[in-house]
């Protein structure tokens, strides 16, 4: 029937190490002119965050870095690849799909010991027996720098709690997965330690984009990406400024998370703590 | 006309697909596309006892759309009878492209015709062992749709993706968020490039032992070319035969 070429081989981890930029060359938004970004460049190593409303044109972005666009998309955006166009057959195939997308919602449908669920994904990237040892201990050392509460390698992955589902999603799409693109879309942050992420995140040659509300986050990107209408409205960089702010923030989020932590504890509250807060 | 068979198990987002699909063709013709674009889309569902899908349809962009129900008959043997009426009420509609979506109930039957697109629709959140079950309806399909990538993580994805290869090596493989209409747009386009049906057409696969002559293996679509139990698009069944 239609289309039954050999599609669907398995990129080998050489072909998917081959993206070192991807460019999104920009196309209209939803009142049909012009985006006023007309280039986003994602180098190898960044970290961006893509900022706006509901309703702006995030996920219509995203469709596009999935699919890696053509000008077939309602945005008419192009992709390109180190430069050029994306081959056919790379878009035809979603092993070749460079972005790992994890949403609020993603989460570990198998009940399976964290040790066999990892073999079971490195075995269908083609790895052999002992690189997917290897590969599985990396995973998890990289997931528990993530977050606080180890992953044992026999926990059940249903047993995992959310910050460590989160930590091994993340490290899983990373060092198993290898996609050049890692997209955490809205993804809370509880039970991760941030900075150390964003930190660990930049030592791997991955293009990490998020798509977050957290200021914390967004002020310690390299780049944002400012979304309305439909269209990609602005880039900024963060300068001294907003990575000095980045700081003030994370302060007044640690000194809420105490509150939080004394409150679990069973802790009272006193005047002291009103005349701190005003 | 153009004809595209959609199955998958329930609550798989077939429907969700068809929807996202539909307002593609339907955008892409209004926005003034290529002339070679413009489709006319209808919607038959095929269920066995309750569907809305077609009032959903209809509501929401205003195409020519019906429902039949199966009742004693295994829907798939419906599809077959009754899809020959079907073409012709689409043609009358002065539809281009007759999507069907089945009711998918049974492993066992494939309902593609030669000639159309067959998609299958399967959830990622269904379990990794999920393409290594469900036989014909995913083997003999030209596009399988993975629905809700969203949900599983990167390592299921592509585990459920290598099974699928596995059990239909020349499918196409195309994985969606349809709650959002993430990846649609590659499907939209296969729509576009799938040729009009023509002729007598006939069933992909074979169906399964039985008793009815489409049960024994005869493929041909409507009910005219049938025996025993049948049944048109616009009646209730009845009996054929000596």
């Amino acid at each position: 029937m239609v289309h039954r070429g050999a599609l669907g081989a398995r990129p080998r981890t050489e072909e998917r190490q081959m993206i070192e930029q991807l460019t999104v060359i920009g196309g209209r938004g939803r009142d049909g002119q012009s985006e006023p970004v007309a280039r986003l460049e994602l180098d190898m190593g960044s970290v961006v965050s893509i900022v706006g409303p509901t309703g702006s044109g995030k996920t219509t972005l995203i469709n596009d870095l999935e699919l890696l666009a053509d000008g077939s998309t309602p945005t008419l955006r192009r992709v390109l690849v180190n430069g050029k166009p994306a081959a056919q057959s790379w878009r035809e195939d979603p092993a070749h799909n460079p972005v790992a997308l994890i949403t609020q919602h993603t989460s570990f449908l198998s009940d399976l010991p964290v040790d066999l669920f990892l073999r079971t994904h490195a075995s269908v990237r083609g790895h052999d027996a002992a690189r997917s040892r290897a590969a599985v201990v990396e995973t998890l050392l990289f997931a528990n720098e993530l977050t606080g509460e180890p992953i044992l390698p026999d926990s059940r992955m249903t047993e995992l709690s959310g910050g460590q589902t989160r930590a091994l999603l993340i490290a899983d799409a990373v060092v198993i997965g290898d996609a050049p693109v890692v997209l955490l879309d809205e993804i809370e942050n509880a039970g991760i330690h941030r900075l150390r992420a964003l930190e660990r995140l930049r030592q791997h040659r991955k293009i990490f984009i998020f798509v977050t509300h957290d200021p914390y986050i967004a002020l310690l990107s390299d780049l944002r990406v400012v979304m309305r209408g439909g269209a990609m409205v602005k880039l900024i960089r963060s300068g001294e400024v907003e990575r000095h702010l980045a700081q003030r923030v994370r302060a007044a989020d640690d000194w809420l998370a105490g509150f939080r932590e004394r409150l679990r504890g069973g802790g009272e509250f006193t005047v002291a703590d009103l005349e701190a807060v005003a | 006309m153009k004809l595209v068979i959609c199955a998958g198990t329930a609550t798989a987002g077939k429907t969700s697909v068809l929807r996202h699909v539909i307002r593609r063709l339907l955008d892409a013709a209004r926005h003034g596309a290529a002339h070679d674009s413009r489709v006319r889309p209808a919607y038959l569902k095929v269920d066995v006892q309750y569907a809305d899908e077609d009032m959903q349809v209809a509501t929401e962009f205003g195409i020519p759309t019906r429902k039949v129900y199966s009742g004693e008959l295994c829907p798939d043997h419906c599809n077959v009878l009754v899809l020959g009426d079907a073409l012709i009420w689409a043609q009358r509609e002065g539809a281009d492209v007759l999507f069907v979506e089945t009711a998918g109930l049974c492993l066992r039957c494939s309902p593609y015709v030669d000639g159309g697109l067959g998609i299958v629709v399967l959830e990622a959140t269904s379990g990794m062992n999920l393409p290594r079950k469900i036989g014909p309806m995913l083997s003999l399909a030209d596009v399988a749709v993975v629905t809700k990538v969203d949900r599983v993580s990167q390592a299921e994805r592509e585990v459920f993706r290598a099974r699928i290869l596995d059990a239909a090596p020349n499918v196409r493989v195309r994985e969606v968020d349809a709650l959002r209409g993430i990846g649609i747009d590659p499907l939209a386009a296969q729509v576009l490039s799938t040729p009009d049906v023509r002729g007598e057409l006939l069933l992909r696969g074979n169906p399964p032992v039985g008793t009815c002559t489409v049960c024994v293996g005869k493929k041909t679509i409507g009910w005219q070319s049938h025996f025993g139990v049948v049944r048109p698009l616009d009646n209730q069944l009845f009996y054929r035969g000596e």
